[in-house]
């Protein structure tokens, strides 16, 4: 009888080393570099790098929700942003955070080259390296590059950057959903 | 007769068998029209980047003179249609769904319709093929068809083509342009099947036609006699010519998910897009006009024009109408498009200009709730399941929709023909398309601004790094340079008090380490002023290095 308490004991005990030798290796492995639940969630934000979430960019950001932050600070990415989001974290999809001007429509920046005096400031503004030109020359944006973070606007001395709201283009125009004509009629 | 339909066939699944209405335009051969007052020529009139304008405004162009330059692989040059003077190049109400502006060029003509100088090949049987496929690409020649895929791209000489199809199918109701280049000018059409057949090397040549077009395919089996070219006869249906499945009712292969028909050995091309390689190659007539059926009950005389490229809608319609137009159709009525106006120019794929009368149109029935029955799914061609689409599109589940095979859809519009609710489903799959288009833009956009933020941080970072390295290599600098004065003071001080010795004290014991400061300034000081009377000509080096050490 007792042989077999033995018996069991042991076979467990060796189970248990083989088990804990496998988890033990799968752990140095498989080890995750960083934290990837701040990556899913970067993925998800537009990449404005505006900072209007009160963070400077949008890992940082990322970040801070992963600690615990609320999801609702991201203008540019608006009501999509948010519900996926809660999506992913499980929690609550709010309405844009109060502090927000909301939602606006996409733009870029553009700098009146006659008025600019090469003052660089805006070139350092800019959270995407969109800005091209150098000390004392003309600077202009690259529209393709630029987020629309109007990051540099504040900065210029001479007030001479635009945000220009982009226009649908033959390429990026879409249909618009069709209305449901079903009418909805009140009852009472 | 017999002997084609022996060539066995595949029936796709599905389609439909709307009323055809083809009668109303085929009455009349190809007729021309006047010249019209201008000519509005888009340069994006195909699949790909847009062209370049080479002439400016105010220039003068002759007819079949280049105006505009492809740009890359997939594009096309476009070509003046008549001779006369380019009277702007500017936005301009385009083709397109949108209903949007885009770079036009308008040419006015001189009315002398002056042709420039054409290289005319009456032997082009010996051409080289790589010189045969320059000339379909300096022709401007796009697929006729719909699609207006860039033609010297399929025709790029190879040899791992299976089967050349030409699609003579027309299964849109209305539209006749195909049916009646085919009954007027097979003999082209023949002559371009085998151009393009030289150039891809194919096992064999289907030329597919619905069996409703009977004129046609009797002047193209009689045009086709002694070549290698196989007429083949095929039920009429609603979409045979869908490219993909016409390949399937002609082969029996599918083209995979995402793929081109090349990918499965098989190139189609359509039959006008035939007829403008053979003008191109034999004449030198690069693609400046094209055959468009104008049809529906208000035109008064429906039928086939030999059109310019750039003539506006209005001046088609010139022709005379009979009752007030309801609205204005490019393309035929399951797949067409509605033009937001008649100034909208005529282009290399506009195969018909529908103009229904309000009667034929008929009242708009409203849409009513989906009952689940299924039919769509029943008649798609696609073998798609219309009705999740539906569902996902209209609940903006567009990963669901995506996922359901949406870029699948050939937007032919069966479903929604045959839905007893009268759900306009193809325009819930093509609000999805573009939203998934242009998501996937913002979103490829996104990563590389998030490069870019990434890249500049670790600029930055590095900056900041190297800024940090030099400010501790001058540190490092000025306490050499604090030693080696130090030890100047030592020898200069004839006193010589032990400072060196304390210095290793200070590390261990604070009074220790106090002291020896204390006693360092005192040093320096004693030094300061040895240096000051000693040399008051070499001061000047010691200062700084003093107040240096003082920070």
């Amino acid at each position: 009888m007792a042989s077999v308490v033995i018996y069991a004991i042991v076979a467990f005990v060796i189970l248990g080393l083989i088990f804990g030798g496998l988890l033990g290796y799968a752990a140095i492995r498989f080890k995750v570099e960083g934290d990837p639940i701040v990556d899913q969630i970067d993925a998800l934000l537009p990449q404005t790098q505006c900072g209007q979430c009160g963070y400077p960019g949008c890992k940082p950001y990322a970040k801070a929700i992963a600690d615990g932050d609320e999801i609702n600070k991201c203008p540019p990415g608006g009501e999509a942003t948010i519900q996926e989001l809660a999506n992913l974290l499980g929690r609550e999809a709010k309405p844009l955070d109060d502090a927000h001007e909301g939602e606006k429509p996409k733009q870029v920046a553009f700098i009146r080259e006659d008025e600019c005096i090469g003052c660089t400031k805006c070139i350092q503004a800019c959270p995407v390296d969109a800005i091209v030109g150098a000390a004392k020359k003309m600077h202009t944006v690259i529209a393709d590059e630029c987020t629309g973070c109007d990051l540099c606007v504040d900065p210029c001395p001479e007030d001479c950057i635009d945000m220009i709201q982009l226009q649908p283009t033959v390429d990026t125009w879409t249909w618009k959903a069709p209305e449901r004509t079903i009418p909805v009629k009140e009852v009472s | 007769m017999k002997a084609k339909s022996a060539h066995h066939l595949w029936q796709f699944a599905g389609g439909i068998h709307p009323p055809e209405n083809k009668s109303i335009s085929t009455q009349q051969p190809i007729q021309d029209l006047p010249m019209p007052d201008k000519l509005v020529l888009p340069l994006r009139q195909h699949i790909g980047a847009p062209a370049q304008p080479v002439v400016t405004v105010g220039d003068t162009v002759l007819k079949g003179q280049k105006i505009a330059e492809g740009q890359g692989f997939i594009s096309c040059p476009v070509h003046a249609p008549t001779s006369g003077v380019v009277t702007s190049i500017s936005d301009h109400a385009i083709p397109h769904a949108s209903g949007m502006e885009d770079t036009c060029v308008v040419i006015e003509p001189d009315g002398q319709d002056r042709w420039i100088d054409k290289q005319e090949n009456p032997d082009f049987v010996t051409l080289k093929k790589t010189e045969l496929n320059a000339i379909i690409r300096e022709a401007g020649i796009s697929g006729m068809g719909g699609a207006g895929f860039p033609t010297a791209v399929k025709t790029a000489p190879r040899d791992n083509i299976d089967t050349l199809i030409i699609n003579a199918a027309e299964c849109e109701p209305y539209i006749t342009a195909d049916d009646v280049l085919m009954r007027e000018r097979a003999d082209e059409i023949i002559e371009g099947i085998e151009i393009v057949a030289r150039l891809i090397s194919p096992r064999r040549i289907l030329v597919g036609i619905e069996d409703n077009k009977a004129q046609a395919i009797t002047a193209m089996e009689k045009a086709a006699a002694g070549t290698s070219v196989d007429i083949v006869v095929i039920p009429t249906k609603y979409p045979s010519g869908g490219e993909k499945q016409l390949i399937y009712i002609l082969t029996g292969k599918e083209v995979p998910s995402g793929a081109i028909p090349a990918s499965i050995g098989v190139v189609v091309q359509n039959v006008g897009t035939c007829a403008a390689i053979y003008r191109a190659v034999r004449y030198g007539e690069p693609l400046i006009s094209r055959v468009t059926t104008l049809t529906g009950l208000a035109p008064k005389h429906p039928g086939n024009f030999n059109v310019l490229i750039g003539t506006p809608v209005s001046h088609l319609l010139k022709t005379g109408l009979q009752a007030p137009v309801a609205k204005l159709v490019m393309g035929g009525p399951m797949m067409g498009f509605e033009l937001a106006s008649d100034d909208i120019p005529v282009i290399k794929t506009t195969n018909c200009i529908l103009a229904p009368s309000k009667e034929e149109l008929g009242e708009a029935i409203p849409e009513q709730q989906c009952i689940r029955c299924g039919e769509c799914a029943k008649a798609c061609p696609a073998n798609l399941l219309p009705q999740q689409l539906y569902w996902h599109s209209a609940a903006k589940e567009l990963d669901k929709a995506e996922s359901y095979n949406l870029f699948d859809c050939i937007e032919c519009g069966a479903c929604a023909y045959v839905c007893p609710s009268h759900i306009p489903l193809v325009q819930y799959y093509r609000f999805a398309k573009t939203e998934i288009k242009v998501q996937k833009a913002d979103k490829e956009k996104a990563e590389r601004a998030k490069i870019r933020y990434e890249q500049r941080n670790a600029r930055l970072e590095e900056a900041k790094r190297q800024k940090e390295e030099q400010r501790r290599l001058r540190a490092e600098k000025a306490a050499k340079a604090k030693a080696a004065k130090a030890a100047a003071a030592k020898e200069a001080a004839a006193s010589g008090e032990a400072q060196s010795a304390d210095a290793p004290k200070k590390t261990s014991q604070d009074d220790d380490a106090r002291k020896a400061v204390i006693e360092q300034a005192l040093a320096r000081a004693k030094a300061k002023k040895a240096a000051k009377q000693a040399k008051s000509s070499n001061d000047g080096s010691a200062t700084p290095s003093a107040t240096d050490k003082a920070e």
